[in-house]
């Protein structure tokens, strides 16, 4: 009888543990959730801010300044050119600076379409994710994939024409593979990756 | 005593000393060249001694050395637009090509104390390392089809780091530019110019305003030459540079490069970093404080054209390298230091012929007050050149870089610093490309004919077609 109940008592213990140990392997490690936030929630919440930068310096700044004022221009040679980074790179220094800091996510801006070859995308989840956000306006694609042996959960954006600046310097720029985009067009897409372990 | 017990004693009072002599050079200093693995390469041999100056810590790997390497490069690669940063390989979508090329360190392509393996550039892997990550360009790039991959770096077309004048758009503003400009545009000259108003000279000094005191003003000569330079044209008297500033004041018999860069400050920080001063450069210890008082805290000594690996003048050998071994004590002529000077120690190819070349005429013309100032080319003008920098307040200041290595390998580099100034970028890459040019010291035209330029060009023309 006692030891019959040492058994129990030794069986519980291993399953609770099991268990607790399992839910606590799922919240910290592998899991779909970002220590209680679900990822996909954390990557919309990551891509809000992008976007919402990205559209303010092309709006306020670049559009402002370079289509309608005309007194300074935005240029990939900005520093020899003394002017204005483009919005592309606006945003990849500010991955950059991510980078430096933390491992926890990283940032990219893509496209099928791309002026620099860099740009086009390298990984099936980023293939199909541009694809989809190009062929599905107004949503956004979500996949997994494992990349130098880690896991990671990856978003992909529409990244839109929200500003005439957008279309007129895609089209006319020398390296183009497209000349045809119109405001409101999906150019490509931002790309955000959150390890899953 | 057993004859076992007796050969354990001898094994460990021999072994014991022995491995605590290695540790103490390892953690201490004292002689440890015996510690180097192999030849240090020629960038770094001048410092191999200070063995922590990259091994900062005894334990860890890459990502230590990795710290070493930014503490003294970070800078330059950050200036030089690297076109190759850190976060382009940290970024998960290129974990496969990390995997085959890890550039997150810089030891993957330049690994230390290796001569077998180390080429130019002290680049120690082979030359198709483009190839890993670029081997479709052709398909974008028609024009690269069928290159062979050793050309990728070949003078005129890419670098690694620094493409500063190589990017297309450069290479076509820049593409019709004649041989020779019709006027040198001299930098410093003009940035001085332009701050002429605003630059406060205070009285000029004369040799009775000589205030060092009299046991130390040494001979009449010194006060002479003193007074006759650019110091007491500009008030700087005895005290200036002979006092540190400490209570009471302390005569400095012979003020080095703590005194100068008191304001020289530009000139010393580019000093130590650069082959001529990188042995004073903060940090860099031969040794540190030990146990018993059996080592002692000290830096490298200076640099001594006997230790370097160029050819010398034999009559210079242990001479050491500081401020005043080119800018002589109380007669600061910069004319001397800018020719003379180098001449006086260097005994390479490249410096006998230069006062055979057309830029030695340019000097001396200059010198002779018969052609503008900064129209001349003195060796200085080339490797110690006017430089760009930000004050604290965001201004903008032109010195004299005193790192001659800067605008070095890959000599490109020259090209916006220096050649630019006087000559068009197709003569330019031209130059820089021919070796026996490069030997002469420009005496003559340019063998070779980079085609970049001519390739950048048809690239614009075809897209500029495929845009209507
Ligand atoms: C003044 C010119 C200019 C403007 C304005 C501009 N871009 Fe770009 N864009 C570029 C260039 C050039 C690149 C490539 C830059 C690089 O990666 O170095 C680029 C990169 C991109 C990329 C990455 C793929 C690629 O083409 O390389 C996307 C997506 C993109 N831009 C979308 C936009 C959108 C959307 C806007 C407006 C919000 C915009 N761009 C505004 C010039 C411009």
């Amino acid at each position: 009888m006692k030891r019959q109940t040492v058994r129990v008592a030794a069986a519980a213990l291993l399953a609770s543990g099991v268990t607790a140990a399992t839910a606590v392997h799922a919240q910290w490690f592998g899991s779909k959730e970002s220590k209680g936030i679900p990822l996909q929630q954390v990557a919309d919440m990551l891509h809000a801010v992008m976007e919402s930068d990205r559209t303010v310096y092309t709006q306020r700044v670049v559009n402002r300044l370079q289509n309608e004022e005309k007194v300074i221009q935005a240029d990939e040679h900005f520093m020899d050119k003394k002017a204005l980074p483009l919005p592309a790179q606006m945003f990849r220094f500010g991955a950059e600076k991510v980078a430096e800091k933390t491992k926890s996510f990283s940032y990219s801006l893509l496209s099928l379409w791309p002026v620099n070859k860099q740009n086009a995308p390298r990984t099936a989840v980023e293939k199909d994710g541009l694809k989809f956000v190009a062929d599905n306006k107004g949503k956004n694609y979500y996949g997994e994939e494992t990349l130098g042996g880690k896991k990671y959960y990856t978003a992909v954006y529409a990244d839109v024409a929200v500003s005439p600046a957008c279309v007129s310097c895609h089209n006319a720029h020398a390296e183009t593979p497209r000349t045809d985009f119109k405001l409101d067009d999906v150019m490509g897409g931002v790309v955000i990756r959150l390890p899953m372990n | 005593m057993s004859r076992t017990v007796m050969l354990w004693l001898v094994w460990i009072s021999l072994t014991v000393p022995a491995a605590l002599f290695v540790l103490a050079a390892i953690v201490y200093g004292g002689n440890r060249s015996f510690l180097l693995i192999g030849k240090t390469s020629n960038g770094h041999h001048q410092i191999e001694l200070a063995c922590d100056a990259c091994h900062i810590s005894v334990f860890g790997g890459p990502e230590v050395l990795q710290d070493a390497c930014v503490r003294c490069h970070g800078a330059e690669l950050k200036a030089a637009n690297d076109s190759h940063p850190l976060s382009k390989f940290t970024d998960p979508r290129n974990a496969d090509r990390t995997a085959i090329l890890d550039a997150r360190h810089c030891v993957t392509c330049h690994q230390e104390h290796r001569p077998a393996i180390t080429r130019a550039m002290g680049v120690t892997l082979p030359d198709d390392y483009c190839f890993h990550c670029h081997a479709d360009i052709g398909e974008d790039r028609p024009s690269h089809e069928g290159l062979k991959f050793t050309t990728c770096a070949s003078a005129g077309c890419h670098n690694f780091h620094d493409n500063r004048a190589l990017y297309g758009d450069f290479l076509l503003k820049h593409a019709d530019e004649p041989d020779q400009r019709e006027t040198p545009r001299v930098v410093l000259v003009e940035f001085l110019k332009s701050r002429k108003d605003t630059i406060k000279v205070p009285r000029t000094l004369v040799a009775t305003d000589a205030d060092a005191p009299a046991v130390h003003r040494g001979d009449i000569d010194v006060v002479t030459a003193w007074a006759g330079d650019a110091h007491a044209r500009t008030g700087i008297n005895c005290s200036g540079c002979h006092t540190a500033k400490a209570e009471p004041a302390r005569w400095i018999a012979a003020p080095g490069l703590e005194t100068c860069k008191t304001c020289h400050a530009d000139e010393a920080r580019t000093f130590v970093e650069g082959k001529h001063g990188m042995r004073l450069r903060d940090g860099l210890m031969a040794s540190h404080d030990g146990p018993l008082g059996l080592f002692r805290a000290a830096k490298l000594a200076p640099m001594t054209p006997g230790e370097a690996r160029l050819p010398m003048k034999m009559d210079q050998t242990r001479t050491s390298l500081g401020c005043n071994t080119c800018h002589s004590a109380h007669h600061y002529d910069l004319a001397t230091a800018k020719v003379e000077r180098c001449a006086g120690c260097h005994d390479d190819t490249h410096t006998k012929a230069y006062f055979a070349s057309p830029h030695y005429e340019l000097f001396k013309k200059e010198v002779a007050g018969l052609a503008p100032k900064g129209s001349g080319v003195s060796c200085a003008t080339c490797h110690m050149p006017p430089s760009e920098t930000r004050r604290p307040d965001g201004s903008k200041s032109v010195f004299a870089t005193h790192n001659q290595n800067d605008n070095l390998r890959p000599n490109e580099k020259m090209v916006r610093s220096v050649c630019g100034n006087c000559h068009g970028l197709q003569f330019t890459l031209d130059a820089l490309a021919d070796r026996a040019l490069i030997a002469s010291n420009f005496t003559g035209l340019s063998g070779v004919h980079i085609e970049s330029i001519d390739w950048a060009q048809r690239r614009a023309r075809e897209r500029g077609e495929h845009r209507q």
